[in-house]
């Protein structure tokens, strides 16, 4: 298989990592205005707040990875999407510094409590348009980005944007599920029904509009032969549907959060039959950005030996913190 | 707004704001996480629950500086694209790699063992809780050894072969690309910067509760761990940074001539300039104080030997000279002064004044800010000296911005500028806070009366906690530690 591929093997597993850890802790990070002051609020910290920075650094490696994998791509991504990325960071440093300071300063803690679920919020609407901004396509001329620095808001990178919102609230709910009790998980329970519904109607939403922002998306959805293994995706959707609702109605602790990251998935595995081979759509392939070989060689050999043993310890820290907050704690 | 600017000038302003600011955290975690594995590694080998104290008290203000580290510093992993996208373009190919590396080398580590550092101690049990605690430590080394290499081979390129669309790619040897000209002396000089910052960071806490009451044995022992390090450590920083300044002359000979502000060439000795206000537009430095001849010796080591200054420079590869010059003179003196330090600390211990010494203790807090005036100094004299470069004598710094406007990059910019001192601000304030508790025997640390959250309720309990019975804990579920 050729190293570009693998790379964007990698980098694409980086961002579902991103995506599935940071995703429940911005979830709850946006809920966290709705819970109540109190109980319900230190419990919902306590179910993130050993893991937040290990989770973060998924989306480090994103970056890193996209800078060192496909330099070019990292190039024209970042100006053409800048004021979404400069107020995903701004979002990423209010929710990040709210663990701390929420708690040193109990006078200010209904500020930092609101600073943690706006920060939550504005870095899950700013990541969802950043991907919408990308499928959308971007102007790019002479190995640089060449559009104006707000073609990125239209209609849909906003859909997107609202999209990924639901979707990590709805990880963020179920994730609670699993980690509290009582009243707590009771209300948890009801969060997560009613963002499943929202999260299945914006995902329908944006996977109706994608294929006609391209003809090559068009035709991979649309046409055949790809029509055959692209529409197993939707199809996997609604079952996984199935389960989740199900999971919700029977009060089952865990499955609604699998099939919430199975939904997930799919969503990649969706961006990826649009999208493939290009990372800027219609402009640059995996290829045209890559890396010399010896820079991917390189690297690859790091990411071989070194992932297994920090998904190893990674695994180990969230088994040190593993129960439910609630009862337990984690003292 | 911002229409008249210079998007160029406006990304370089946010560029140093935000890396600056980002190294303040890391020169003061990098040096507290080792003195947290010293403290941790002392209280398991003697017992003496006053390092565990001491550990605990340190931890609560490690959590504060290090989350802003890392929040600070994830906005730098994202500038380089944002701001210098051609750059990035250009030199990802080499640098891009060295990055990935420090990714998954470093900051996963500390990540991953972070939480079991702040909230595992009772979780994990004493030893594998000590390995936690190097783990973070040895990250943050390796953190810092990784991203130096990337700004010393911008420094120092070597290693490198030209692609045909004007990219550098990697030769056949990474251990050059790694192990550029620069880097032992910076890795050496910048690790060292970052334990005297932090030695007197805790000197000065140490000294300030010394005064106020000079039983307290706690203090002691951290005023008098501090001082060690500044009468051992400082001197040692003159000596590297002096080999780093001639590695600079052999590589860099143009920063030097900035530093030094030799506008002219001297063909028969330089002088050390003490003092003078450089003027790049006339090119002399005015109201120069100046010893002959010394400036050759300590870069030449002979009085008299020859040095060629900016004279011999086209103007247009030549760096500005006020910031480099004035720079280089705060942080050098800043290290004398630490040294000065060190010494006055022998003497009194040598005469059983450590303790008493009110002076003594007032000028170590006067000292406790120092080493961040100095690294943020020796990173001006460092970037601003290397001008007009991004990758020293190839890749221009005007050629590597990206195609950003200047509306775009100014509210940035602002909005960078309004966050950092409002968060940052506010974040130091409290860890002002906790450093005003005088540290006790028993210090509250992962296991005391916890009230919320792990994260750091439980490790750090805030000053106002008792005062504050609105969050008495709950219901037990956050209950003592065992
Ligand atoms: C000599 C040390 C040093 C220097 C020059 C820099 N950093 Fe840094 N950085 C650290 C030493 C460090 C650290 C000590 O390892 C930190 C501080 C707190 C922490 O979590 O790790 C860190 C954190 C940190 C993080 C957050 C890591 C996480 O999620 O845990 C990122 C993404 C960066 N840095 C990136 C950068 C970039 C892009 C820099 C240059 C432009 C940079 N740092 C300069
Ligand atoms: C953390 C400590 C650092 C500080 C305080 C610092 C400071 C600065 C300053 C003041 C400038 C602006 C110079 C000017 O515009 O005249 C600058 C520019 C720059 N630095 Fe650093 N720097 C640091 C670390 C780094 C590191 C580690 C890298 C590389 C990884 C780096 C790469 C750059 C680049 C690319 C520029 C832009 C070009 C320029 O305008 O000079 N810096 N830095
Ligand atoms: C005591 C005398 C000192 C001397 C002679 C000295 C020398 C130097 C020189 C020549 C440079 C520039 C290297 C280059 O850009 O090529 C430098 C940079 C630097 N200095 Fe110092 N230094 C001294 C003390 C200190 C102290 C006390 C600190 C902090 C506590 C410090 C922190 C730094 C940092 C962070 C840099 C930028 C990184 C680097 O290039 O190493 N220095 N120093």
């Amino acid at each position: 298989m050729d190293l570009s591929l693998i790379w964007a093997l990698i980098i694409a597993f980086a961002v579902f990592a991103y995506v599935v850890m940071d995703g429940f802790d911005l979830g709850i990070g946006i809920l966290f205005m709705s819970f109540e002051v109190g109980d319900d609020r230190d419990q919902a910290m306590n179910a993130i707040a050993p893991v937040w920075d290990g989770n973060e650094t998924w989306l480090v490696l994103g970056g890193g990875g996209l800078f060192a994998a496909f330099p070019l791509a990292y190039a024209i991504v970042m100006p053409a999407t800048y004021p979404l990325i400069i107020a995903m960071l701004l979002g990423l440093v209010f929710r990040g510094v709210a663990f701390e300071f929420r708690w040193r300063d109990p006078g200010h803690r209904a500020f930092w409590d609101f600073a943690f679920s706006a920060g939550s919020l504005v870095a899950a609407f700013t990541q969802g348009m950043i991907l919408g901004a990308l499928l959308q396509g971007i102007e790019v001329v002479d190995r640089g980005y060449a559009g104006s620095w707000f073609d990125w808001l239209t209609p849909y990178t906003l859909l997107c944007g609202l999209g990924v919102v639901a979707g990590y609230v709805l990880l963020g709910a179920t994730w609670l599920i699993g980690k509290t009790e009582h009243g707590t998980q009771d209300r948890a329970y009801r969060a997560a029904k009613r963002w499943a519904v929202i999260t299945l109607a914006l995902m329908a939403a944006v996977s109706l509009y994608t294929p006609f922002l391209e003809a090559q998306y068009y035709s991979r959805w649309f046409e055949m032969p790809y029509m055959l293994f692209a529409s197993q995706v939707p199809l996997l959707v609604v079952i996984i549907s199935f389960f989740l609702f199900r999971g919700l109605m029977k009060r089952h602790s865990w499955t609604p959060f699998l099939a919430s990251l199975a939904l997930f998935l799919l969503g990649m595995i969706g961006l990826g039959v649009s999208m493939y081979p290009f990372i800027v759509p219609d402009q640059v392939t995996i290829w045209d950005a890559a890396a010399p070989e010896r820079s991917q060689v390189f690297m690859l050999i790091g990411v071989a030996i070194i992932m297994p043993v920090i998904i190893a310890y990674t695994a180990w820290a969230y088994w040190v913190f593993r129960g439910k907050v609630g009862t337990e704690g984690y003292h | 707004m911002f229409d008249g600017f210079d998007a160029l000038l406006l990304a370089r302003i946010q560029f140093a704001f935000t890396v600056s600011f980002h190294f303040i955290f890391p020169a003061f975690s990098i040096g507290l996480a080792s003195y947290l594995a010293v403290l941790e590694g002392l209280w398991l080998k003697t017992g003496n629950q006053r390092y565990l104290d001491l550990f605990k008290y340190w931890l609560k203000i490690f959590a504060v500086a290090f989350a802003m580290g890392v929040v600070s510093g994830i906005v730098m992993s994202y500038q380089f694209g944002t701001n210098w996208s051609v750059f990035s373009d250009l030199a990802g190919p080499v640098i891009g790699p060295l990055m990935a590396y420090e990714v998954l080398t470093a900051f996963f580590l500390e990540a991953g063992f972070l939480g079991v550092m702040l909230f595992g101690m009772n979780k994990v049990g004493k030893k594998l809780h000590f390995a936690a605690t190097l783990m973070v430590a040895a990250g943050t080394f390796v953190s810092a050894f990784w991203i130096l290499s990337v700004n010393s081979w911008m420094q120092t390129p070597v290693g490198y072969e030209m692609g045909e669309n004007g990219q550098f790619l990697p030769g056949d040897s990474w251990v050059t690309i790694i192990f550029s000209p620069s880097f032992p002396y910076r890795l050496v000089h910048t690790v060292i910067a970052a334990y005297l910052t932090t030695a007197f960071v805790v000197g000065a806490v140490g000294a300030w509760h010394l005064l106020k009451d000079k039983t307290n044995a706690h203090a002691r022992t951290m005023f008098s761990m501090a001082m060690w390090m500044a009468a051992l450590v400082a001197p040692v920083q003159l000596f590297v940074g002096d080999q780093h300044g001639l590695n600079t002359l052999e590589h860099q000979p143009a920063k030097v001539m900035a530093m030094e502000g030799h506008y002219h060439s001297y063909p028969d000795g330089a002088p050390l300039y003490l003092f003078g206000i450089p003027n790049d537009a006339e090119q002399r430095l005015d109201y120069a104080v100046g010893i002959p001849h010394l400036g050759s010796l300590i870069l030449e080591h002979d009085p008299n030997a020859p040095m060629a200054g900016l004279d011999t420079v086209p103007d247009a590869d030549q760096p500005p000279v006020f910031l480099p010059f004035w720079a280089f003179r705060v942080m050098v003196g800043i290290g004398l002064a630490m040294i000065g330090i060190g010494l006055w600390s022998l003497v009194a211990r040598w005469r059983k004044r450590l303790y008493d010494s009110r002076l003594l203790h007032k000028a170590a807090i006067a000292m406790g800010p120092s080493g961040f005036v100095a690294v943020i100094a020796g990173w001006i004299v460092t970037e601003v000296g290397r001008q007009p470069y991004t990758v020293y004598g190839l890749l221009r710094t005007a050629d590597s911005a990206s195609p950003l406007d200047a509306p775009a990059v100014g509210a940035s910019l602002l909005a960078f500028i309004i966050v950092y001192f409002a968060v940052f601000g506010i974040g130091t304030w409290y860890i002002l806070r906790l450093m005003r508790q005088p540290p006790q025997t028993g210090e509250k640390g992962v296991a005391s009366t916890e009230r919320g959250p792990v994260r750091t309720a439980g490790i750090t309990p805030g000053p106002h906690q008792k005062d504050a019975p609105a969050f008495e804990p709950d219901d037990g579920l956050h209950k003592e530690g065992e």
